[in-house]
């Protein structure tokens, strides 16, 4: 029966997308159109061959079907997003690379909210989902609720990723930062996070474990928050409803407000609160110690959450936006140093007794020095929220240095040790394929993130520094074309930086995948259960 | 008195009061006095059930006797 009413529903989103695609106003919601058609036609196939089969489901055994391709799909968008990276560093530094022929298509402006979405929400997205269906399921000792529910989740989560990258090469945006997805992914958006909700939430409650483990805390107010703050953002009226441009329903600064609530909580609880979620059940796992102190923890959770919705406006110091706003902007970002380093602290002493891991075992070098970005990145964020500074380093490349200090140190590396940690549990391998390797990824990737963090904040405060030198009359000094000149060499080094981090990404693919052909299976390992 | 200027007076009074006050809360609650076994219990509770799912329906404490 249920069956029955999947088809019907996927066969009027097949046909109705092709409708959708014969009417269509532009090509971004034509490509799209043609997807949805073909992923709703596929997805009709498969439950139809599937009709009539006995469905089993053994409760006895942890649904990690779905952690696997979610490990495959971190590792692989992974590896996009990076290059992506790599490419619109290099036409920063070497403009001929927008080529003539990509014009419209492949050139910076097209491709950078490529690269951004796919590294946050594409590999970021992926392996916070999952990660959390992981933990989820071994803290609170019982099996994913609500059955094939994850696998929507997982591949509606794709099908988000394919539909907004087609779109943005293709002009298919709406111009927000970080949510950039026009109008109709946004809907596809809302709906399978509030699957992930059910699934993450309906879990938590026919837990068999008496506590929620504090990663799960941090897990659901990621998802709860993101929830939140992508329906407010994304509040637009659509022109049309076979075109891809919509209207948004606020404008000016209010508009500029909201856009940055939402974008510094995307930073705040997509990029940390849901990252925490992860060091705070991989790092003591891969300590093979308890965390530090679970009541620092808590109080860590609390106070992230009360303090980090209220760090938005200092995107928007100088502006049209108010002046007390502003301020508490600077004010809350300054105080978010607390929570944000009572946590790197709480990570770094888990291993306090184990320090000697360090030195034998690179996964959790690979975590450590993560939480050290995080510590780091969260230094710098609140001194360049302030407005003196920010004076000097808004709109400069310094910003660049600082996203992509967290983002590849912090969010990074932690993902790669997850991964690490991951891939010999789910498939059932003795150990990793090689240790070595896995060194030769953490010096790659610690040495790019050094080069570029580096030659960013040379570049950002120099540029900063000629944006606002002033002759003895009064006069600017520096042309802008002036400042693009003087950073060439930064932008190379750059480029280079980004290359190691990549070239480490792939060692890293290279690796896991050696690990499931190659390595022998474990043989004390209880994961497949008989049927009871 | 206009929305803007009550939620504004609304928002840096009240409000943030009772944020602070819950947060104060959250650390008594933290540090009351036997908390620490739930603490412990819930730190180590990773270490269990690590490839399958616990047996039993109900949720089962794992505090250790005194």
């Amino acid at each position: 029966m249920w069956d029955y009413l999947k088809l019907v529903v996927l066969g009027l989103f097949a046909v109705g997308a092709a409708i959708a695609a014969n009417y269509a106003h532009d090509t971004a919601y034509l490509v799209n159109a043609i997807t949805v058609m073909l992923a709703a036609g596929l997805a009709f196939l498969v439950v139809l061959r599937g009709i009539g089969e006995p469905k089993f489901v053994n409760k006895n055994e942890y649904m990690d079907g779905v952690v696997r391709a979610g490990v495959i799909a971190t590792a692989v968008w992974g590896v996009v997003g990076f290059t992506v990276g790599v490419f619109i560093a290099s036409q920063l530094a070497w403009p001929w690379l927008n080529y003539e022929a990509l014009q419209g298509m492949g050139n910076f402006g097209r491709l950078r909210p490529l690269h951004t979405s796919a590294v946050i929400f594409a590999f970021g997205g992926n392996a916070l989902i999952m990660s959390a269906f992981y933990v989820v399921q071994r803290t609170s000792a019982t099996r994913l609720w609500g059955g094939n529910l994850a696998w929507f989740v997982f591949w509606g989560w794709q099908l988000v990723i394919v539909l907004a990258a087609a779109g943005y090469v293709l002009g298919g945006t709406q111009s927000k930062e970080y949510a950039e997805p026009v109008w109709y992914v946004d809907l596809l958006i809302t709906v399978v996070w509030v699957a992930f909700l059910a699934v993450f939430a309906g879990t938590l409650m026919k837990r068999k474990e008496p506590h929620i483990y504090v990663a799960n805390w941090f897990y659901l107010a990621f998802i709860i928050t993101i929830a939140m703050l992508h329906l407010v953002n994304n509040m637009a009226i659509p022109v049309s409803v076979f075109g891809s441009q919509s209207v948004q329903v606020t404008s000016g600064v209010q508009d500029a407000m909201i856009q940055w609530w939402y974008g510094h909580n995307a930073v705040g609880f997509f990029l940390t609160a849901g990252f925490l979620g992860m060091m705070y059940y991989f790092v003591p796992k891969q300590a093979e110690r308890p965390v530090f102190s679970y009541k620092l923890s808590i109080i860590h959770f609390w106070a992230l959450i009360f303090l980090y919705i209220w760090a938005g406006p200092h995107h928007l110091h100088y502006t049209a936006l108010p002046d007390w706003a502003q301020t508490l902007g600077m004010v809350m970002s300054i105080v978010l140093w607390m929570p944000s380093w009572g946590g790197m602290i709480n990570g770094l002493m888990t291993l306090s007794g184990a320090w000697d891991k360090l030195r034998t075992d690179p996964v959790i070098r690979m975590m450590v020095v993560s939480v050290g970005f995080y510590g780091m990145s969260t230094f710098e964020g609140p001194m360049m929220a302030i407005k003196a500074v920010n004076s000097l380093s808004h709109y400069t490349d310094w910003t660049i240095g600082h996203v992509h200090s967290g983002a590849l140190g912090w969010n990074g590396m932690i993902t790669f040790g997850a991964l690490y940690f991951l891939t010999p549990r789910l498939w059932n391998r003795s150990g990793l394929y090689s240790l070595k390797l896995v060194s030769w990824h953490f010096w790659l990737a610690t040495i790019g993130i050094v080069l570029y963090a580096s030659a960013m904040w040379v570049s950002g405060i120099m540029e900063g520094l000629m944006w606002r030198e002033v002759d003895a009359n009064g006069y600017l000094v520096n042309a802008f074309a002036d400042t693009v000149a003087a950073k060439y060499p930064m932008y190379v080094v750059r480029a280079l930086g980004g290359g190691l981090y990549l070239t480490g990404g792939l060692i890293m693919c290279y690796n896991l995948w050696m690990t499931v052909r190659a390595q022998p299976s474990r043989v004390t390992s209880h994961s497949v259960v008989p049927a009871e | 008195m206009d929305t803007y200027s009550f939620l504004r007076e609304f928002a840096d009074s009240w409000a943030m009061l009772s944020i602070l006050l819950t947060f104060l809360g959250v650390i008594v609650y933290v540090f009351r006095p036997g908390s620490r076994s739930m603490h412990d219990d819930a730190a180590n509770s990773i270490f269990r059930n690590d490839t399958k799912p616990a047996d039993g329906d109900a949720p089962k404490a794992h505090v250790k006797e005194a």
